[in-house]
């Protein structure tokens, strides 16, 4: 187990100091925090997670949690809501000291928490998922009418006008985050954590989400936001807790700390070297001439209730940036590109020859490889360890039974880690222990040890912070220029604009525009175009 | 990052070596291995002694090993069935299957004791086992039905499909090459043991030595990562499926050669619990994914030490279930995670509610720990 802190927490006698572990600045109010955690340490085989953090939050405010992957964001929370233990230090909630067993008495305690993937039932319906625990009885039955009038009744306090007797996986993931943040008002919660609840939203449902949350902000509630987005950032907060490499870094109000700051104080680094990636980026535009044999050609291709049939050329060196909102089609064209569903109708030629791209081996034997959108899911193989993750689809093309020999591997696997920075470079880690920006570069090792010639990247920046996305997408950048093929699928425009050289834009499944990323293409003439008509999914509320 | 395990300093190395040991997932089933093997030394003198007659080993301890041989050819299908995420529950069936067919054929055969035909039976029933294998792992793999299903089917058929075989009768030969498979000794070692170590060899190394193992694993712990990977899952489950049927017919052959009878009804019947049972002891959790070859070696070795130690301390046989519910509770408490956690969270919260001396405290949790 870990050592014990090294000293007691001082209060510092200046502000928040770079080195000091506890927040000590000026109280926002004249209330006492609801929120004090001192000297916080949580220890991982071969990852020491926090090391001595402190942070405070205080009643009626917004305060952003920030740091790189593997800073230590999620393990703080963690420690907070009481899925982890901590090995040292104290948390007080309303000035008790509090220890958790378990997640329930945090909840008890009047935290609640809202996931970037939701951690409701999907399988119920909305009154259901909102009352749950919380049902109206008439004795020992439940009075279904009266709980579902109550579950409207809190839905309606988020302006929220969804039917409470639907099943909650038929509304999208931004009406999902809602109702997990009634749910939150239900058990009447003095603490609300939103864990990257904007990284599936689009722009107007998070404007939908902040109005929720300034609400519930004038109510008293404390609300601890964990986003990736600065803009969000320094729109909603009011306060903002540093992290770095599991060490408290400061505690700023966020008009005191302009954005390359908090940049630099993320990373460790000047903010001006950041600067200088995220520029370079938008990279030589070679346009590839009609004449130029495709490296992968689709003619058609489509499949019923998934996608509409679409063309789409793809060139070696060049990075082919999809756009369009959530659901518009996006992952399914990439799913018939990569050989993960199989086409209804439709053809594609790979190299000039008609191929059929009947699985996820028959893609990678023809040099496609896929990253899928949903990291967790149809990623990582969680209990395996960084090597087995990275080695899992060279192994998968080479077949079972011809070994890749140990030596060979580990070079491979030495070579990723160092390349991408995979932290910790640790090729016996369990991946499910990694953050999810490490898994990312895992995941992203275990399809360039493939040498693919077609690369699908879908959402490959989603949920990692600035730092990690700059190389990734750098990364991406010097891949195309040594002549790979990259599908780029994101949900930040900007970021596509700036990546490709050639853009395809999806709409209600069905790719409604492709054209080559000139000067001329901003992100508001993208917006048109998926706009053009506008959908029916456009607005939730 | 720094490492978080201190390094071990004097006193308390040799608990941090201690503690090593016993988080070791074999710890516990290896304990109950060696005290119930002293057990039934004292109380049955002799026990433990081991001669050569004839160039052959004799002895308890001969015996044990012997009757270990089933278990452990069932548990190493089950155990790789196991961790793709599925579960076997046909190969008690199957074990009657393969011995209906081989010893049916016999019957039939002009001269059951010529080595040839003996050979040819005994692949016979391995065909079958493989076929009723390659049924349950269409079933589950082809068809996407829930394993415990797909292959409970087998498991209430199968021993119709061997009444079938043998017509309703309890089918006896005498064939004495065929006996040597249960009975016989090769280099003084029980044929049994030679084949069971055999399997063993062949199957850790075929997992081990290729990717098979390390697919197997993947497919349990994520299947459609597994399958976006380019991992064939549903082929990689179906051989498994194969290899599990293949192994149980063995079993099957093996556990019925001494008496050569093929007792439809009774051969193997609940071994497929025994099989479960062993993979459990031997570290392999139920939900798949990580599996341990090596544990089922001390798995089949204590269910059989457990099997003759009701018989050894004279205790009524009908009984022996209640002592192997025993002692798979005791292994799989002392394993418990969340036990674990409940001790360690305890050792954590005496540490921390005397804050006076924290390092007192600390260092004191290190050596008790």
């Amino acid at each position: 187990m870990s050592a014990a802190s090294p000293a007691p927490a001082d209060p510092a006698p200046s502000g928040s100091t770079p080195t000091g572990s506890t927040p000590t600045g000026p109280a926002p109010t004249v209330t006492p925090p609801v929120v004090q955690m001192t000297g916080i340490s949580i220890a991982f085989p071969g990852v020491k997670a926090l090391d001595d953090v402190g942070f405070r939050l205080f009643p009626g405010e917004v305060h952003a949690l920030m740091g790189e992957n593997g800073a230590g964001k999620s393990t703080l929370i963690k420690a907070l809501t009481g899925v982890y233990a901590i090995d040292s230090g104290r948390i007080e909630v309303d000035g008790t000291d509090l220890r958790f067993d378990g997640p329930s008495q945090a909840q008890a305690a009047g935290i609640s928490t809202v996931y970037q993937e939701v951690n409701l039932c999907a399988n119920l319906t909305v009154a259901e998922n909102v009352m749950l625990g919380h049902e109206v009885r008439r004795g020992p039955f439940i009075d279904w009418r009266a709980t579902r009038r109550r579950a409207a009744e809190f839905l309606a306090r988020l302006n929220l006008d969804v039917d409470p007797r639907s099943m909650l996986s038929s509304h999208t993931i931004a009406v999902q985050q809602l109702c997990a943040i009634a749910r939150a008002l239900v058990v009447d919660a003095k603490v609300l954590i939103l864990d990257e609840p904007t990284s599936s939203l689009d722009n107007a449902e998070v404007a939908e989400l902040f109005r929720v949350v300034r609400r519930l902000k004038d109510d008293g509630v404390a609300i601890l936001f964990v986003s990736h987005f600065l803009d969000q950032i320094y729109e909603i907060s009011d306060r903002v807790t540093v992290l770095r490499n599991g060490r408290f870094v400061g505690e700023h109000r966020i008009e005191d700390l302009p954005r390359r700051e908090l940049i630099a104080a993320m990373i460790g680094r000047s903010g001006d070297a950041l600067a200088g990636i995220e520029e370079k980026a938008r990279s030589t535009i070679t346009i590839h001439s009609e004449r130029e044999t495709p490296f992968l050609t689709a003619v058609g291709l489509g499949k019923n209730g998934s996608i509409q049939p679409f063309d789409v050329n793809l060139y070696a060196g060049e990075i082919l940036g999809v756009a369009g909102l959530l659901g518009s089609g996006r992952t399914e064209m990439a799913r018939l590109l990569s050989g993960a569903d199989r086409p209804d109708t439709g053809d594609v030629h790979v190299q000039s020859s008609l191929t059929r791209l009947t699985s996820p081996l028959a893609a990678l034997a023809h040099g496609i490889a896929y990253s899928t959108e949903d990291r967790k899911k149809e990623g990582i193989v969680g209990d395996l360890t960084v090597r087995e993750n990275i080695a899992l689809a060279m192994q998968a093309r080479r077949g079972t039974w011809r070994r890749i020999p140990r030596r060979q591997l580990d070079d491979v696997v030495a070579r990723y880690i160092t390349a991408l920075q995979i932290n910790p470079p640790n090729p016996n880690a369990l991946i499910r222990n990694l953050s999810g920006g490490n898994q990312q570069k895992v995941l992203l090792a275990r399809w360039l040890a493939t040498a693919p010639r077609l690369l699908i990247l879908d959402e490959p920046t989603r949920g990692i912070d600035v730092g990690a996305k700059a190389e990734i997408q750098k990364l991406v950048t010097e891949l195309a220029q040594d002549g790979m093929s990259v599908v780029f699928i994101s949900s930040e425009l900007e970021e596509v604009l700036r990546l490709s050289q050639r853009l395809v834009v999806m709409r209600d499944r069905r790719k409604v525009d492709d054209l080559v990323n000139a000067d001329d293409v901003t992100t508001s003439t993208i917006l048109e175009t998926i706009a053009a008509t506008v959908p029916q999914s456009g607005a939730h509320a | 990052m720094t490492p978080t395990t201190p390094a071990p300093s004097g006193a308390s190395r040799g608990a941090t070596v201690w503690r090593e040991v016993t988080r070791h997932g074999l710890f516990w089933p290896v304990l109950a291995l060696v005290v119930l093997l002293l057990a039934c030394g004292v109380a049955s003198p002799g026990f433990l002694d081991v001669t050569v007659r004839d160039g052959h080993l004799f002895g308890q301890l001969v015996d044990l090993l012997r009757n270990s041989a089933t278990p452990l050819l069932l548990a190493l299908g089950m155990c790789l069935v196991i961790a793709t995420g599925g579960i076997d529950l046909s190969v008690g069936a199957v074990m009657a299957i393969g011995l209906a067919v081989s010893l049916t054929y016999l019957d039939n055969a002009a001269d059951p004791s010529n080595v040839g035909t003996v050979v040819t039976a005994v692949l016979l029933g391995l065909a079958v086992g493989a076929l009723g294998g390659a049924f349950n792992g269409a079933m589950v793999a082809g068809l996407g039905i829930q394993p415990f299903i797909a292959t409970m089917i087998l498991m209430v058929a199968g021993r119709g499909i061997a009444m079938l075989i043998t017509q309703g009768q309890i089918t006896t030969v005498t064939s004495a090459p065929f006996k040597t498979i249960g009975s016989g000794f090769v280099l003084g070692v029980p044929t049994p043991v030679v084949i069971a170590v055999a399997a063993f060899v062949v199957v850790s190394l075929a997992v081990r030595r290729t990717a098979l193992g390390m697919f197997l694993e993947s497919i349990g712990i994520n299947r459609e990562a597994s399958r976006l990977a380019g991992v064939r899952s549903r082929r990689t489950t179906w051989t498994v499926y194969v290899i599990a049927g293949v192994l149980a017919a063995l079993a099957g052959l093996v556990y019925g050669a001494p008496t050569m009878a093929a007792d439809a009804n009774n051969i193997g019947l609940m071994k497929e619990l025994d099989a479960i049972m062993v993979v459990v002891l031997g570290g392999t959790k139920l939900d798949g994914g990580r599996f341990y070859l090596g544990g089922l070696l001390v798995g089949a070795m204590l269910l059989s030490t457990l099997e003759r130690a009701v018989i050894i301390f004279q205790l009524p046989s009908q009984t022996t279930p209640l002592f192997k519910a025993i002692v798979l509770i005791a292994v799989c408490v002392a394993a418990s995670p969340t036990l674990r956690a409940m001790l360690r969270g305890r050792r954590r919260a005496d540490r921390s509610n005397t804050p006076a001396a924290p390092v007192e405290t600390t260092s004191a949790a290190e050596v008790t720990a």
